[in-house]
C-alpha cells in the first residue's frame, strides 16, 4: 500500500493482487490446518456415522477411556518418555565429545568422519532396522528397552553430532584461548567457557533427538515387539483397528511437543550456528 | 579483555618447535579418543545391519551365493517397485515446486503482511511425524472427510461423485504435506543469506519477480534445493507408516511388502533384497547430489 502511495498509482490497482494473495493464503491456510482440524473433530466425536458432515455428538468419553489409570494410553506415555530420555542421555554423552572433537580439534579424515555420521541420515533405514531386529533377537535384546534405545540412539546420534559440533565451531575461539592465557586448565576452560556458550546450540539437538525418539515408529515397530509398546505404535494399533477416536487422540498428544518445538525451534538454533552445520 | 591478552602474549614463552609438533599429536590422539565411542555405536548399530542385509540378499539356504531372492523379487514385486518409484519421485518433484513457490515468495514478496503470515503459515507440519501424517490424511481424505465436504460445500464436487482419495493420492499427499516445509525451510534460509544487490539492480531494471526468482535466486540456491530434495526422497522411501495406513493393497509401496515378508512369512532373505533395491533407488537419488557437488567443486 505505501508503494501506491509513492508512485501515485490508484489504490485500485492493487485490488486484484490482494485479492488473488489472501486467496492462495487461504487455500495453504486449509491444506495446512484442514487435515488437524479433521483430527481434532475425531478427537472429540462420540458419534460420526457416514453421511453426516459433522460428529452427531460431542464428548470427552474417549478421553476418560484413554487416560483411565489401567488404560494403555498411559502406560505407552510412559514408555515413550521413558526411551526418548534415555536415548537423549546415551546420544548426547557419545556426540558432545564427537563434536567437540570435529569442531575444535586439528583430526586427520575428518570429511570421511562427518561424512560417516550423513550415512544414517542419507540411506533408507528399513534394512538396518530389519536386521538389526534379527540380530537383537538372537542375543535377547529384542522387545526391550534397552534395544529401542540403541535404535534410537544410533539415529538420534548423527543429529546430535552434526549440532554439536556447528554448536562447538559457533563458539568464539579468542575467549577460549583468553582462559587458557590466564591459566585455566583445558577441562576447566571447556567446563566454564566452551560448555556454557554452547548450551544452547546443544540444548536444540537434545530437543531434536528427544522429538525424533517421541516420534519414532518404523525402528520400534521391528524391535520393540512384542513387549515395547511405545505411544505412535499405540495410535498405529488404535488407527489400524478402525478405533479412529483412540488413534486420533493420541496423535493430538504425539502432535503437541512437535508443534510446541516448531513454533520455539529459532529461539534455539540462531542462523549462526545454522550456518556452521556440515563445515 | 586486550590487557590480559597482551599480557599473556607478554609473559608466555615462544614455544619450541619439538612441543608444538607434540600439541598436535597429544591433540591427534585426544581426538579420536572423543570420536570412538560415537564412530563405535554408528559402525555396530548402524553400518553392520547394513551390511548384513547387503549378505542377507545373496545368501542361499545353504550358504552360498544366489540371485534367486532378487529373481523372486523381481517376480512378486515388480508393480510395487515402479509403484514406489512414481510415488517418489512425483511426490520430490511436488515437493519441489511447493518449496520453490513459499521460499520465493519469502524471498521476493512485497506485501510485509503476506510474507509474515506465510512464514508462521508454512511449517505446521514440519515436525509431525509420519505415523500421525497418515492418520490425519485417513481422516480428511476419507469419503466422509473434511476435504470432500468442503468440496461439496462450496460446490466444487457433486455429492454422488464424492470418493475417497485413500489410494496413491492419499500417499502423496501425506508425502507432500509432511515433508515440504522442511525443504522450504532449507531453501528459504538459503535464498535469505544471499548478497540482496542482485536481486534489487534486477528488479529497478524492470525485471517481474518470477524471472528474478528463476534467473538470480534460483540458481544460486541449487545446492541446498538439492539436499533438501535427495534427503526427502530417502526419508520418504523407507517411510513404512504412511502407505501402511493409507494404501496397504496391492499395488503398494515396497517397505509394506518388506515389513509383509517379515512380520507374517518370516521370510528374511526376499525382505533383504527389497531392502537393496531400495538402496540402489537412493544411490540414484544420491547421485544427483554428488553430480552436481562435483560441478561446483570443479568451478570453484
Amino acid at each position: 500500500m505505501t508503494s501506491a502511495v509513492q508512485t501515485g498509482t490508484p489504490w485500485l490497482r492493487h485490488v486484484p493482487g490482494a485479492f488473488t494473495r489472501a486467496l492462495l493464503l487461504a487455500l495453504l491456510a486449509f491444506v495446512i490446518f484442514g487435515p488437524l482440524l479433521n483430527l481434532l473433530l475425531w478427537a472429540f466425536a462420540e458419534k460420526w456415522y457416514f453421511p453426516s458432515k459433522l460428529p452427531l455428538e460431542y464428548g470427552f468419553t474417549f478421553w476418560r477411556r484413554v487416560f483411565a489409570p489401567r488404560g494403555n494410553a498411559i502406560g505407552s506415555l510412559g514408555t515413550s518418555v521413558w526411551i526418548a530420555l534415555l536415548t537423549v542421555v546415551f546420544s548426547l554423552a557419545v556426540a558432545i565429545p564427537a563434536g567437540y572433537a570435529l569442531a575444535r580439534l586439528r583430526l586427520p579424515w575428518r570429511g570421511a568422519i562427518l561424512l560417516a555420521f550423513l550415512l544414517p541420515q542419507a540411506v533408507p533405514n528399513l534394512p538396518v532396522y530389519v536386521n538389526i531386529a534379527q540380530v537383537f533377537y538372537q542375543i535377547g535384546l529384542a522387545g526391550t528397552v534397552t534395544g529401542v534405545v540403541l535404535v534410537h540412539a544410533s539415529h538420534g546420534l548423527v543429529l546430535a553430532v552434526w549440532i554439536a559440533s556447528a554448536a562447538f565451531a559457533a563458539v568464539d575461539g579468542s575467549l577460549e584461548e583468553a582462559a587458557r592465557n590466564m591459566g585455566a586448565s583445558p577441562w576447566t576452560c571447556f567446563r566454564t567457557v566452551t560448555l556454557p556458550l554452547a548450551a544452547p546450540g546443544l540444548m536444540a539437538s537434545a530437543i531434536f533427538v528427544f522429538l525424533e525418539s517421541l516420534d519414532e515408529f518404523t525402528g520400534t515397530y521391528f524391535v520393540g515387539v512384542p513387549d515395547v509398546t511405545t505411544l505412535p505404535l499405540l495410535m498405529f494399533n488404535a488407527s489400524m483397528g478402525g478405533n479412529y477416536q483412540i488413534a486420533s487422540i493420541t496423535a493430538l498428544l504425539l502432535l503437541v511437543p512437535s508443534i510446541g518445538f516448531m513454533l520455539v525451534v529459532e529461539r534455539f538454533l540462531k542462523s549462526d550456528v545454522l550456518a556452521m552445520v556440515g563445515r | 579483555m586486550s590487557m590480559s591478552t597482551d599480557l599473556a602474549a607478554g609473559i608466555a614463552p615462544v614455544e619450541p618447535e619439538s612441543r608444538v609438533r607434540n600439541q598436535a599429536r597429544t591433540q591427534r590422539w585426544a581426538g579420536f579418543a572423543l570420536i570412538t565411542p560415537a564412530l563405535t555405536v554408528v559402525a555396530l548399530f548402524f553400518v553392520m545391519p547394513l551390511v548384513l542385509s547387503a549378505v542377507g540378499a545373496f545368501r542361499a539356504a545353504d550358504g552360498g551365493f544366489t540371485l534367486a531372492h532378487f529373481a523372486k523379487s523381481i517376480d512378486l514385486y515388480t508393480k510395487d517397485i515402479v509403484f514406489t518409484i512414481g510415488i517418489v519421485g512425483l511426490s520430490t518433484l511436488l515437493i519441489a515446486i511447493v518449496a520453490i513457490a513459499i521460499a520465493g515468495y519469502l524471498t521476493l514478496g512485497e506485501n510485509p503482511r503476506g510474507v509474515a503470515l506465510l512464514r508462521w503459515l508454512y511449517r505446521w507440519p514440519l515436525f509431525i511425524p509420519f505415523v500421525v501424517a497418515g492418520q490425519v490424511m485417513r481422516t480428511f481424505l476419507a469419503k466422509n472427510g473434511l476435504l470432500n465436504h468442503v468440496l461439496i460445500g462450496t460446490g466444487l464436487i457433486e455429492p454422488l461423485s464424492a470418493e475417497s482419495m485413500l489410494d496413491w493420492r492419499g500417499i502423496v499427499v501425506a508425502f507432500v504435506w509432511k515433508q515440504a516445509p522442511f525443504v522450504t525451510l532449507l531453501l528459504a534460509g538459503a535464498m535469505a543469506s544471499l548478497d540482496r544487490t542482485h536481486v534489487e539492480a534486477a528488479r529497478n531494471l524492470g525485471a517481474p519477480r518470477w524471472r528474478v526468482l528463476f534467473g538470480i535466486v534460483l540458481p544460486q540456491v541449487r545446492g541446498t534445493l538439492l539436499v533438501g530434495l535427495v534427503l526427502s526422497f530417502v526419508t520418504m522411501l523407507s517411510v513404512l507408516s504412511v502407505p501402511l495406513m493409507i494404501n496397504p493393497n496391492s499395488p503398494t509401496m515396497m517397505t509394506v511388502d518388506v515389513a509383509y515378508r517379515i512380520s507374517t512369512l518370516s521370510d528374511y532373505a526376499v525382505a533383504n533384497a527389497l531392502c537393496l533395491i531400495s538402496l540402489l533407488l537412493a544411490a540414484v537419488g544420491a547421485a544427483f547430489y554428488l553430480r552436481h557437488a562435483v560441478q561446483k567443486a570443479e568451478g570453484a
